[in-house]
């Protein structure tokens, strides 16, 4: 192939003068484009119909709607020959002994039997790949370039995190709800302190527990989202908040670590239980959503921090 | 709106212009050092270099997606990456190989990305992402997941992804990677009916036919450094052509060209390949072929063919990074 192809020196000075007079052209379409504000959320949807949509998710979601059908029909074999289950108070899941009396009470044994590890190491998924994910996957660069903008893109990703604790918790409170309502009677729900109140009111109570496990993880997936702008790889970054998950959770089931207990996500996790108190204990309920709230704050800002001045070589 | 659109566009023909734009990563690597470049709006810009002599690294710099450790890039007019919002709408880009979701469809990949952009109008989505798969043609293979695509299918997704909005510029890099032949005239003559339609491209390229086919202008990095930029048409001029004899004798081809200063001689079979003396050398003006030829005659070498070899840029591109593509260290 010669360089003295015609072809090859196109920098004639009329075809360039032409290309630029077409450009300018070009320009002026581009430029002129009006543009609505409300556009700006075009990319919070796709990004909540590709998460949800996803395999990977609904995976997820059909394992934690298994988890109260298994505590049902376990509950339901054992106790069908007349016992009670797990010989008394101090086994197994909270409110366990209770399920027999009323399905209602599956929904908050499942909540409290998910809640300590199965339910967040779901939202840790989500939260590490959230961003090292697509880094991995190489499309961070070209949602960057289209440009999905820096800030956007976060708020997009931590917006579709929180979406996804709530629906993860809804998933397990409805599975347990239409489990117990199949296998145990449902009626008067007897309250931790021994009044009742109707079955309507229980419902509200059920639907008020599961608000507070979701908004328990907001802190975790805070976390999630900051290790997740910190790697490239989807996988380490699922990995290291699930493995910081486990060990929180070990650090605060240590007596002698007492004093720090207090400062850890997880702490008020199971303070769920106040709401089944007439009147309602809201002590831990508040302390629980503050710390959430601070941890959600600290590392959304952090995330933030790192993700808008982090340079993008996947 | 004309007077608005030129004031945005302060950019006095020029599409992307860097000056003593400079990276250097954590760890110490000088990855681009000091680079002025001057992209002419309208032209097909060849970016060339070996692996690792800093064109993605620069690339990426344009786009926004890394900070200059030093330096200024501006794209369109404006600074980077400060003006990413703004420019970016107006910019498509390939940037080393596409990069897909697997589990969602071609389409749907190309309706996720148009959602990233805030200036894209929702209501037409469907029809430009239609007309962009058209266009790449992937029509037929738009509602497979895309983990089931070729890489050349994937590369066509790429390019239908940069061209889903009208741009102004379009950042290539590498797009005929991984494509057969047919597919990469297919792209070749897409990029020409784009530059004819007033788009500036900025390719990078390894395939340096590709780049004498397609561009008008051309930069060489190497090391991190610009080596040299201008049109294709002043650096193939740089380059001095080789003579070329085809002879049953090539002994005495030999002997007769050296007599007349023709230097760096070699004879493989019947081919006698020399360079002519420099312009302006210690020897005065060079011989005229004529007279060389004429030479040969009157030594009584019998010569089949005579002419001059012109340089191809590949010759050009070696001589300038004299290290052909190996990678740099």
């Amino acid at each position: 192939m010669s360089l003295a192809e015609p072809e090859a020196g196109t920098g004639a000075g009329a075809e360039e003068a032409a290309r630029a007079g077409s450009a300018a052209r070009t320009g002026a379409a581009a430029a002129s484009r009006p543009v609505s504000p409300l556009w700006s959320l075009g990319f919070l949807r796709s990004e909540l119909i590709t998460t949800f949509r996803r395999w990977r998710t609904l995976a997820l979601f059909g394992v934690l709607a298994l988890v109260p059908v298994l505590v049902g029909v376990a509950v339901k074999i054992e106790t069908s020959g007349g016992g009670t289950v797990g010989g008394g108070d101090g086994d197994g899941p909270a409110f366990i002994s209770q399920v027999t009396n009323n399905g209602l009470f599956l929904v908050f044994t499942s909540l409290a039997a998910t809640l300590p590890f199965f339910l967040p190491m779901t939202v840790g998924v989500i939260a590490g790949d959230a961003v090292a994910g697509e880094a991995n996957a190489g499309t961070l660069r070209y949602l960057l370039v289209a440009p999905a903008g820096r800030t956007r893109l976060l708020l997009a990703k931590f917006t579709t995190v929180l979406a996804f604790c709530l629906t993860a918790t809804l998933v397990v409170a409805v599975s347990a709800l239409a489990t117990g309502a199949l296998l145990f009677p449902v009626g008067e729900v007897t309250l931790l302190s021994g009044t009742s109140v109707p079955f309507g009111e229980g419902l509200l109570r059920a639907l008020l527990v599961a608000a507070l496990v979701a908004a328990s993880l907001i802190g975790l997936a805070a976390v999630g989202l900051f290790i997740s702008t910190l790697t490239n790889s989807g996988i380490a970054a699922m990995a290291a908040t699930v493995g910081l998950l486990i060990t929180v959770q070990i650090v605060n089931s240590i007596p002698q670590l007492h004093d720090i207990h207090p400062y850890l996500f997880p702490n008020y996790w199971l303070s769920f239980a106040d709401v089944l108190r007439d009147p309602i204990y809201w002590d831990d309920l508040l302390k629980n959503l503050g710390l959430q709230g601070v941890y959600g704050a600290v590392f959304a800002s952090a995330a933030w921090a790192r993700f808008t001045t982090k340079d993008i070589t996947a | 709106m004309a007077e608005l659109t030129a004031a945005d566009r302060s950019d006095d023909g020029t599409v992307i212009s860097t000056e003593g734009l400079t990276k250097r990563y954590r760890g110490g690597q000088l990855a681009v050092d000091a680079l002025d470049l001057a992209v002419p709006r309208g032209s097909v810009f060849g970016f060339l270099g070996p692996n690792g002599s800093g064109k993605t690294t620069t690339i990426r710099m344009l786009l926004g997606l890394i900070e200059p450790s030093g330096g200024t890039a501006r794209l369109l007019g404006s600074p980077m990456p400060q003006g990413v919002r703004r420019v970016l709408p107006r910019v498509g880009a390939l940037i080393e190989g596409p990069a897909l979701y697997g589990f969602l469809s071609g389409r749907d990949n190309l309706l996720r990305l148009d959602a990233a952009d805030p200036t894209a109008d929702p209501r037409t989505r469907t029809a430009r992402v239609g007309q962009a798969l058209e266009r790449v043609g992937l029509a037929a293979a738009a509602g497979k997941k895309a983990r089931a695509y070729s890489l050349g299918m994937k590369q066509r997704l790429g390019l239908a992804a940069a061209l889903l909005q009208p741009r102004e510029l379009l950042v290539l890099d590498e797009p005929t990677n991984g494509l057969d032949p047919q597919g990469m005239r297919e792209i070749r003559h897409l990029v020409r009916e784009l530059a004819d339609g007033g788009i500036t491209v900025f390719l990078s390229s390894h395939l340096l036919d590709e780049i004498e086919q397609v561009c008008s202008h051309t930069a060489v990095m190497n090391r991190g450094r610009l080596v040299t930029q201008g049109t294709v048409a002043e650096m193939a001029a740089g380059a001095r052509g080789r003579l070329l004899v085809t002879t049953p004798d090539p002994a005495e081809a030999v002997r007769v060209l050296k007599e007349h200063g023709v230097t760096d001689l070699t004879a493989e079979e019947d081919r006698v390949c020399g360079e002519l003396p420099v312009p302006d050398g210690p020897e005065g003006a060079p011989p005229d072929p004529a007279d060389l030829n004429a030479a040969l005659v009157r030594a009584e070498v019998r010569v089949r063919s005579f002419g001059m070899e012109r340089a191809s840029l590949e010759d050009v591109f070696v001589s300038l990074t004299g290290e052909g593509f190996d990678v740099a260290g």
